[in-house]
């Protein structure tokens, strides 16, 4: 990285803008990364950051464990089923628990979630039911949930493309927001998270979606889960700068934090969703993490990285970490982490038989979804389609009858 | 009933559509102060404000992309690309998402988005100012393509395609932004059906399709047609996407004989689509093979050259001889 090499804030006389937390500023990335659980379970301090993990209750931390256990064997099942031919193909999130749990549970219910495609444990946080997400690996629908029901969006496969929608459905917030306070309405203001990777960050999209969020203040928080690989190729390819450090570009704060710590990423998060809903703008929030796994279960990550690199960030895990601060400090026992398993083992018990009973679809609801109002073609293909399946079921009966 | 251009009739039918739906607003580069490049969206902003005429950055993804999300919330917006050969940066946007949001969610969610592109050549400008990709978007299930020929169309289709559940692409024919009609602003009348072919001249003899800016050279050569003593039935398809083929099909069962016209190159276009259905639908009743007029297979030429690429009265006189020689 040429983090050093960059010039930094103050140096030539002028002015640094202290409005922001520390962490948003060019600067050496290690020394900038925002982090408050280390991986020794101990809870360290930051001057803005801990006022946020102080109002965490056990039961919250609790819960977060809880979270990420369970997201983690849903992980491991989906990678199974896949194995065993019930999905066309996985996307596995391990090593990613705590930025994911961390920044779902720091949203409201009024917030809006843009995913890209290995938001698995956010989609958990949402009550997104994990066998529906599924649906989309198993090939039989191209969304699977109802995105409106836990304002979680669809899966998106073009990289960066719903980085662009945040920002637009951000402008209809504010358009909102703005007749709700008209006629008198305090309804709680809302703000959208944008999920995308180090690799999309090198899309075009995301360059727009940023210019387009400052110029508009749009509520929005770009929240970047830098995993360190894109399929096979790492971070140094895709960018020269910590990728916090474009936020200034833009104008707008960002903010690495420690991707593996749940109680700083969620601080984080809380933060930045406080800021944008006041109406102070858009932030980006590095999620500085590891993808353990592959990217999808179609590669081979021993082709392109060193295994010491993951045994490395192994030791960084975000359960272990919470694991021993929860026991350190008495919040948990035995029998807590017991049910925790068995919980886990529930769930994919659900997922697995739920999976394997999704079945379908027919092609007729394929046709039914192209438009929202009537077609003539596609009316017209239908039903040429109808007369052909006619035309089978005619034959069938026929060779019955001769029978 | 009163006599306005066609970039006016939009002008209007955005005033309207502005100020009918609460919910919908424009967007695109230069569409505030400057009133477009064009003055297709002149004085709107003034009228509406900052939020429902959105000046943007100069970003056709940026536009498109955040348009899906505005509609997500419930917005109607619609988006001015500034010429046709721009519109590429937002392809991505239109055929991977704005497509199939709806396809993709089950119908749970709809993207009521109307993208309006200037297209076509005759201009004189430069490279990129010029082109015609109808047939790269109608290729893409999920779009909807409407394209209006005379200021009554203009102004009611396009409140039309922003009352529309769909994303619909809006192509205006730019040369043409200048031609005089009369637009009845209380009445719709035939136009009240936007994916609606018109027969705009009865005939006998041939048919003739064309849309958008070829109209008018299309009913010139109908009437040149006339005096050579051919009766020549003129359609204005005005929907690319879809076709309107019921319209087509019985005027070609009438004439026996079809050439259809556009800018666009021939190869993979919109015209060897109407050729093969119509060919599946009248082949006893054609007296010739369906002919097709229109550009070449080459990037659209330089402005010098231009008249040589386009169709124009002559080049669908020559097909139509060549139609009537079988």
């Amino acid at each position: 990285m040429g983090a050093t090499q960059l010039p930094t804030p103050g140096t030539n006389g002028a002015a640094v803008d202290q409005q922001v937390p520390s962490g948003c500023v060019l600067s050496d990335p290690a020394a900038e990364m925002i982090q408050l659980l280390g991986p020794d379970g101990k809870l360290g301090t930051d001057p803005v950051f801990s006022d946020y993990a102080k109002r965490l209750e056990p039961g919250q931390l609790r819960g977060f464990y809880a979270d990420m256990a369970k997201v983690r064997r849903f992980d491991q099942e989906a990678t199974a089923l896949q194995r065993q031919g019930e999905l066309a193909l996985w996307v596995p999130l391990t090593g990613q628990e705590a930025a994911q749990i961390g920044s779902g549970r720091a949203t409201q219910r009024q917030d809006y979630i843009f995913p890209t495609y290995r938001e698995h444990g956010v989609a958990l946080t949402r009550d997104v039911d994990l066998a529906e997400l599924l649906k989309l690996f198993r090939g039989i629908s191209n969304g699977g949930w109802d995105p409106t029901e836990n304002n979680f969006h669809l899966y998106t496969l073009v990289l960066a493309a719903q980085t662009l929608h945040s920002v637009g459905y951000a402008m209809g917030i504010q358009r909102d927001q703005k007749l709700a306070e008209a006629g008198g309405s305090n309804e709680p203001k809302a703000a959208v998270v944008a999920y995308f990777g180090d690799g999309a960050s090198s899309e075009g999209d995301v360059h727009e979606s940023m210019v387009f969020a400052a110029s508009y203040n749009a509520p929005v928080v770009f929240f970047c889960q830098n995993n360190h690989w894109a399929i096979s190729v790492p971070t140094e390819v895709q960018t020269k700068v910590p990728l916090f450090n474009r936020a200034k570009g833009y104008g707008f704060p960002g903010i690495r934090v420690d991707g593996n710590d749940v109680i700083a990423v969620h601080a984080v998060t809380e933060w930045a969703l406080e800021h944008a809903r006041e109406g102070r703008g858009p932030v980006l929030i590095e999620a500085y993490t590891y993808r353990v796994g592959a990217h999808t279960t179609a590669d081979d990550p021993t082709k392109y990285r060193d295994s010491a690199e993951e045994v490395a960030w192994r030791g960084k895990d975000p359960l272990d970490r919470l694991e021993k601060y929860l026991r350190s400090e008495g919040l948990a026992d035995d029998a807590f982490f017991e049910e925790v398993r068995v919980d886990g083992d529930k769930l994919a018990a659900h997922v697995r038989s739920t999976t394997q009973s999704l079945t379908g679809p027919n092609i007729r609801e394929s046709f039914a979804g192209v438009y929202a109002e009537p077609h003539p073609l596609v009316a017209e293909e239908l039903a040429w389609f109808e007369e052909y399946s006619a035309g089978f079921e005619a034959d069938d009966e026929e060779e019955a009858g001769n029978r | 009933m009163t006599t306005m251009t066609i970039a006016k009739a939009i002008n209007e039918g955005l005033r309207a559509s502005l100020t009918n739906n609460p919910k919908s607003l424009l967007m695109g580069e230069d569409i505030g102060p400057l009133g477009g490049v064009y003055r297709v969206t002149d004085g709107l902003i003034k009228e509406f404000g900052a939020d429902r005429v959105v000046d943007t950055p100069l970003a056709e993804s940026g536009i498109v992309g955040t348009a899906i999300g505005l509609a997500l919330r419930g917005y109607r917006p619609i988006c001015e690309i500034q010429f046709d050969g721009f519109v590429f940066p937002g392809f991505n946007q239109i055929t991977t998402q704005l497509a199939k949001m709806h396809s993709r969610s089950a119908g749970k969610l709809t993207v009521p988005v109307v993208i309006r592109i200037p297209y076509g050549g005759g201009i004189g400008s430069i490279e990129h100012h010029s082109e015609s990709p109808e047939a790269l978007f109608a290729h893409t299930a999920g779009l909807r393509i409407i394209t209006p020929s005379n200021a009554h169309d203009a102004y009611w289709m396009i409140q039309q395609a922003v009352d529309c559940t769909d994303p619909v692409i809006f192509f205006e024919p730019k040369r043409r932004y200048w031609l005089k009609g009369e637009v009845d602003t209380e009445n719709p009348g035939p136009a009240s059906d936007p994916f609606q072919a018109h027969i705009l001249r009865e005939g006998s003899d041939a048919t003739i399709v064309a849309y958008g800016p070829l109209v008018p050279v299309a009913l010139a050569a109908a009437a040149a047609a006339q005096e050579d003593g051919h009766s020549v039935e003129v359609i204005d398809l005005r929907s690319i996407s879809p076709i309107d083929f019921d319209t087509v099909t019985a005027s070609v069962k009438k004439t026996g004989r079809l050439i259809v016209a556009h800018e666009a190159p021939t190869f993979g276009g919109i015209g060897g689509e109407i050729a093969a259905r119509i060919s599946e639908r009248a082949f006893l009743h054609l007296e010739a093979p369906v002919i097709r007029v229109g550009g070449f297979h080459m990037p659209y030429p330089v402005a010098k050259v231009e008249e040589d690429y386009l169709p124009d009265i002559d080049k669908i006189l020559e097909a139509l001889d060549r139609s009537l020689a079988y």
